[in-house]
């Protein structure tokens, strides 16, 4: 890829000088960037989760050789996103309006809430349509390598919610990872004082799997969560 | 087990090379900087996908290549497994297992086993300690190689923790916000510490008799040689009498630490940070936890570490070697199940009594690979096929003296067959 016909090569001072130096491993080895805009989109593509330089890279190029209406509707589409879109002010969640479809929906049972971190883990949870409760999206996990702490969540606002709603139980159903734990064990502690009933997702087998691929943590931990069946 | 077949790729100073190797012994012979180590290297590779040389994988990759392959085929019992792992400089690495799909790298590690002695062995004695919780956690994970999560995850949790005590530091003064964060770590931290720390526990119990064993007969037997783990963590009792603990080691409290149930553990765990917490938040750093502990090394009563002679404590570090090898024979009793041995170099560092020992209890194993400069390092009993190594390859190979009591009395007489051929 480095050798496509719409690469120019820069030579490494000049690079060093440039405003690039945010960029990809290229620009860290010192190696052949491309000139300007196209190396500017790439870093900028570069930066989104999940997107390694040669992603970018591809990104972009496919970018630079698309019809440029299509490309302008992308454009649109992200710039409405960051006008329009706002969070929900009751449980976090994005929303069009003050509240998010959830919160204003008055079938919703407001007697439970689920804590998930992000919006897209309440499009998880919405998939299986078992759950007819409400949300609350916390915007994160508790994780001090990152600077985030229980006052950068949206844990105030979960706690107001639960002075003033008529909450039964709380359902907490952040990562199973270790700074989703760490928040739920935080959670816990903090709703014990209250007296409302917390539960955590179940972890254990996935559903459909054989039991010979699953790897020794979550096997491990389907031991651990075993019910009685007699 | 042993190691069939050896191809690397792009691997430290080899382009490319393909040997086949036999079981019993085999010497790699060749002057200083030619490459005998790095064939050793890429064995041990294979079996812990870790270097006992470097902590990176980045040497590895020959200079100025994007990736390093090393393929292996073993021999275990009947069964003959292919591992190759692909140990890439910008990705991560992969592994696949007899010409299946990829897997991650850490999928492969285990199916070789391996004990390897090298000269680098000498700092689990003389270094420091993290040294000799690496060497408990390598063996560890060698007898069970799901293991490894337990170090891992404790790391993960640790990282977190840390990061928590320094930011409280810096932030000049403790919030409640902080405190009721703390809490939770200290939790996750108990938990995952309790896990590492009762299975290290359980270990060095296994290791013990191997130790004293192994250094028994290394040497004349006029001392005992034994190990101990002195955890950071204290039992109750040692917390009520002294209260400014920290950085102390409790080495009484072993029997009674391993006799306790997971959750007592971890609840004993979480009282020890409560009471270190203050000096915890002055340090930003946390203190007690199997990250802190050591393995105590003894010759009669005294410490190795400043009051044993350099021979003493060349003897314990083989020792040490050799106790997880009789451990990882004594836990696997299936047919090929026994590792191969790998004695990096060894020979050059230590006194010709220790040489005839070592080689007489390693000589027997299903496979032993041996690296040296010169063939009058190597003792008569590990006198079997030489392969001479040149720059960037090998070159002929002498099948060694059938019986070894022949050769006796003229080791050096054999580096020099192998010459011609080359």
């Amino acid at each position: 890829m480095e050798g496509h016909p719409g690469a120019v090569g820069r030579g490494d001072e000049e690079h060093a000088a440039g405003r690039n130096r945010a960029g990809g491993p290229y620009s860290r080895r010192g190696t052949i960037v491309y000139e300007g805009a196209v190396q500017e989109l790439i870093d900028e593509l570069g930066r989104l989760p999940g997107v390694g330089p040669k992603s970018a890279q591809r990104l972009a190029f496919h970018i630079l050789e698309s019809d440029g209406e299509d490309m302008k509707r992308l454009v649109t589409a992200i710039t409405t996103v960051k006008e329009r879109v706002k969070f929900c002010t009751i449980c976090g969640n994005v929303a069009e309006q003050e509240q998010c479809a959830i919160c204003r929906d008055p079938r919703r049972d407001p007697s439970m809430i689920c804590v998930v971190e992000e919006s897209k883990d309440v499009i998880a949870v919405e998939r299986t349509r078992s759950f007819r409760g409400r949300y609350h999206v916390l915007g994160g996990a508790i994780n001090p390598i990152a600077g985030v702490g229980p006052d950068q969540l949206r844990i105030r606002e979960l706690l107001a919610r639960l002075s003033d709603e008529k909450v039964q139980e709380i359902i907490i159903a952040t990562d199973p990872n270790l700074e989703g734990e760490a928040t739920a064990t935080y959670l816990v502690r903090m709703l014990k004082t209250i007296g409302i009933p917390v539960t955590r997702l179940a972890s254990g087998l996935p559903v459909g799997g054989d039991l010979e691929y699953a790897d020794e943590v979550t096997l491990g931990r389907a031991f651990e969560g075993r019910r009685a069946m007699s | 087990m042993y190691v069939e077949h050896l191809s690397l790729t792009g691997f430290r100073s080899y382009p490319q090379l393909d040997t086949a190797i036999e079981p019993g012994i085999t010497v790699f012979v060749g002057p200083n900087g030619v490459g005998k180590t790095n064939i050793v290297e890429a064995i041990g590779y294979l079996a812990t996908l870790s270097s006992h040389r470097v902590s990176s994988d980045k040497p590895l990759i020959s200079f100025g290549q994007d990736r390093a392959i090393i393929r292996g085929r073993f021999v275990r019992g009947t069964q003959r497994t292919g591992v190759e792992v692909e140990i890439n400089a910008e990705t991560a690495n992969r592994a696949r297992i007899n010409r299946a799909n990829p897997v991650r790298a850490r999928d492969a590690a285990g199916i070789l086993k391996t004990v390897l002695f090298a000269p680098e062995d000498l700092s689990l004695v003389k270094g420091d300690p993290s040294g000799r919780r690496r060497y408990l956690d390598e063996v560890m994970v060698s007898l069970l190689p799901h293991q490894s999560a337990l170090r891992a995850d404790y790391e993960r949790v640790l990282k977190q923790r840390n990061a928590l005590l320094k930011s409280a530091r810096a932030a000049g003064r403790f919030s409640t916000a902080h405190e009721a964060t703390l809490d939770v770590w200290d939790q996750h931290l108990a938990e995952a510490g309790a896990r590492l720390l009762a299975a290290r526990l359980l270990l060095v119990d296994h290791l013990r008799p191997h130790v004293q064993r192994a250094y028994k007969e290394l040497t004349d037997g006029s001392k005992v040689a034994d190990i101990v783990y002195l955890p950071s963590v204290s039992s109750s009792a040692d917390l009520a009498m002294d209260d400014d603990g920290a950085d102390a080691l409790h080495d009484g409290d072993r029997e009674r630490l391993g006799d306790l149930e997971l959750p007592a553990l971890t609840d004993l765990f979480v009282e020890n940070l409560l009471r270190h917490r203050r000096k915890e938040l002055d340090r930003g750093i946390s203190l007690v936890g199997p990250h802190r502990d050591e393995l105590g090394l003894l010759l009669g009563q005294a410490p190795v570490k400043g009051y044993a002679s350099h021979g003493e404590t060349w003897s314990m570090a083989l020792a040490l070697r050799l106790a997880s090898y009789y451990l990882l024979l004594e836990e696997d009793h299936t047919p090929g199940g026994d590792p191969v041995l790998i004695l990096d170099d060894v020979f050059a560092e230590l006194d010709a009594q220790r040489r005839t020992r070592l080689a007489a209890i390693v000589a027997p194993a299903e496979q032993v690979l041996v690296t040296a400069a010169v063939g009058d390092d190597i003792p008569a009993a590990l006198l079997g096929r030489q392969i001479r190594v040149v720059p960037g390859g090998l070159a002929g190979t002498t099948d060694g003296p059938g019986s070894v009591a022949e050769d006796r009395d003229e080791p050096a007489a054999v580096p020099s067959a192998g010459e011609p051929d080359a």
